[in-house]
């Protein structure tokens, strides 16, 4: 049983609702239950919508698939795309990529972690680090930023923008991109397209890395709060290459537990399910996997930005790689798990990113029109694996004689972090929440840790005024005491 | 893109920001209306579709003398609401989807400069289940703004919108 997840006596507390987080993709919810001197006695994050992606996806011909998942999440179509289309790769028959056609693939993958990362950082996370959690909650937004921060919020913009544009490049079009297909790519490079990124890839590595050192300014400012908020022990789990390094499009699965240590190593990903293992519980539609040697109790771990740098030996690009080690040189010989060090993380690799995106750029392969691998046998299952911006995500495949998708599981980065966030919130509800009064301030911290994982809920629709924040406080015989809301925007 | 047609001297340049996930039901109202707009190939126009509002139509709203917003709504009154908007700071933001307000302070905020003239079309949407598409009162919903819009798009003025607002 995990401390905190369920109250002995949950009828005789008060409950308080955060329904949905705000600036978290899709719709959460979190309780606390406090007694009447204001101790939590359970901390849960709830998913509220059920997301159906498996049934939406089953039935359909496989070659359809890797466009198809597109349209399951409007925040990483990218990702699902490349997962996807990985699988359909062996499930076509198609063997090793030729080099031109692996190199696109990743170029559009690094697009879209600038572009996704960017936006999470400069948009959503960086108005609680730069104005502070308990700031004016109207100007806790891009908009204070911009105001006292000016030229972190443009280049925000535009560091977002350069990643669309990669996208965009690589996958045809902005959004809905046919750019891999089963085997391949469809669409070659032009020196005119090449030499367009080429021409503002050296001002986004800049103002990647000018973005990693105001972290670490920020860090400096109040060393022990950034070491220790949210602050929890755990395994991490991420991809690496055959040397070790990070790799955000393909390797093997690497875990190390909370010291460092190698749990598993250079795992062929399409033998996932024999290391990892899904668990229901009554109180979430999101499942908790975890590894499957050490079980549910002590398996469980973090994937993402924070996981996957930590993970990894090195990473294989210089300006990010001297970025870890002054990040890690925190831990003092041991990963460092403060959740607010996932911003850390996550910017640093953007700066790989945006890195991989010039070596590319540079790369002469990049312009090839080998685009297409050899045919071999078709298979009736496949499994296909990437480091999506949130962490890893697991696409595992069968189809039928007919070409028909008969079965489908998808593990999400948000499920893989599922256990994480819970712990996250938990450990900040410990620290900040415990015993007094709570304030709209003090709630916001609890969504500081949520979005930090960058969390992609339930990937729900964007409709105007459908998004707001509600907080209920209610009584310890269920009597709304209070409740709070604000919007997104004006209701339309 | 709209296809090349010859615009008549001194149109607006109009610039239209339609967003929603066609698998998600009436999520889809968006981009449905954004294909009509695309389809009359209007030089004056640049349409643009996307899964949700970003940061990024910020910078595609620069150069436009009118911008519209399309977009299905919970809270719009059925068929749809036609109102004017404009940058907005202080507003709660998701990435998962900014609102018009947002976008059109961040162009102003980043570029420096004043942004064009804002309007929002929304249009009332029930029900947004994955892999479903539009339902029957939000097709006749689409039918009803089609019809109101389509001329305000071939005859794009500020004074003339503004005379139309509703909802």
């Amino acid at each position: 049983m995990f401390q905190l997840e369920t109250a002995e006596n949950p009828q005789k507390l008060r409950r308080i609702a955060i329904d949905p987080v705000t600036r978290v993709e899709g719709h959460g919810k979190v309780t606390l239950l406090l007694d009447d001197a204001d101790r939590i006695h359970q901390v849960r994050l709830h998913i509220v919508e059920f997301r159906g992606f498996e049934v939406f996806i089953e039935g359909r011909p496989f070659w359809e698939v890797p466009v198809t998942v597109q349209r399951l999440c409007g925040i990483c179509p990218v990702s699902h795309h490349l997962a996807a289309v990985k699988a359909m790769d062996i499930i076509a028959g198609y063997g090793q990529l030729p080099p031109t056609a692996e190199k696109l693939r990743r170029l559009m993958h690094y697009g879209q972690m600038v572009q996704s990362h960017a936006v999470h950082f400069f948009h959503l996370a960086s108005p609680d680090l730069l104005l502070g959690f308990d700031s004016e909650p109207t100007r806790r937004n891009i908009v204070g930023v911009a105001q006292d921060f000016p030229d972190i919020a443009k280049q925000g913009v535009l560091l977002r923008k350069y990643g669309q544009e990669v996208i965009r490049h690589t996958a045809g079009k902005r959004i809905h991109g046919t750019g891999a297909i089963p085997g391949g790519m469809n669409k070659a490079l032009t020196v005119a397209e090449r030499d367009e990124m080429r021409r503002d890839v050296d001002q986004m590595i800049e103002w990647s890395l000018a973005s990693v050192h105001m972290v670490a300014a920020l860090h400096r400012t109040k060393p022990e709060f950034y070491n220790h908020f949210g602050e929890f022990e755990s395994s991490m789990m991420g991809f690496v290459d055959e040397r070790g390094a990070l790799d955000f499009y393909h390797g093997g699965l690497r875990a190390v537990d909370n010291t460092g240590k190698i749990i598993f190593d250079h795992v062929d990903y399409s033998t996932y399910e024999e290391v990892l293992e899904e668990e229901a519980k009554s109180w979430s539609y999101m499942k908790f996997p975890h590894i499957r040697s050490l079980g549910a109790e002590k398996g469980w771990y973090k994937v993402g930005p924070l996981a996957r740098v930590q993970a990894c030996d090195f990473i294989s690009t210089p300006l990010a790689d001297l970025e870890r080690k002054k990040m890690m040189a925190l831990g003092n010989g041991k990963p460092v798990m403060g959740t607010l060090f996932f911003h850390w993380a996550r910017l640093i690799e953007v700066l790989h990113a945006a890195e991989l995106i010039r070596d590319l750029l540079d790369d002469p392969d990049i312009l090839g029109t080998d685009l297409m691998a050899d045919k071999g046998e078709r298979k009736g299952e496949a499994v296909g694996v990437i480091e999506a911006p949130r962490g890893t995500l697991f696409h595992h495949y069968r189809v039928d004689e007919n070409d028909l998708v008969t079965f489908c599981n998808l593990i999400v980065s948000t499920t893989n972090n599922n256990q994480a966030m819970n712990e996250a919130i938990r450990s900040v509800a410990r620290t900040h929440l415990d015993g007094r009064k709570v304030t709209e301030g003090l709630l916001n911290h609890i969504e500081v840790a949520i979005r930090a994982y960058d969390p992609c809920l339930s990937c729900a629709t964007h409709a105007l005024g459908q998004m707001p924040l509600e907080v209920d406080l209610i009584d310890a015989e269920g009597n709304l005491v209070d409740r709070g809301r604000r919007n997104m925007g004006p209701e339309r | 893109m709209s296809a090349d047609t010859t615009a008549p001297a001194g149109t607006p340049r109009l610039v239209v920001l339609g967003w929603g996930n066609e698998s998600r039901g009436d999520d889809g109202l968006g981009p449905a209306l954004l294909r009509r707009i695309e389809a009359l190939g209007l030089a004056h126009v640049t349409a643009i579709e996307d899964f949700q509002l970003q940061l990024e139509h910020a910078m595609d709203l620069d150069g436009a003398d009118l911008a519209l917003f399309v977009d299905a709504s919970v809270a719009a009154p059925a068929p749809f609401a036609f109102t004017e908007t404009g940058p907005r700071e202080g507003l709660t933001h998701t990435s998962h989807a900014m609102a018009p307000e947002a976008v059109l302070d961040v162009h102003a905020r980043v570029l420096g400069r004043r942004p064009p003239p804002a309007f929002v079309l929304a249009i009332r949407g029930d029900a947004f289940e994955l892999g479903t598409g539009l339902g029957e009162a939000a097709a006749e919903r689409l039918e009803a703004a089609w019809d109101f819009v389509r001329p305000l798009i071939e005859a794009p003025g500020v004074g003339v919108w503004r005379g139309m607002l509703r909802g």
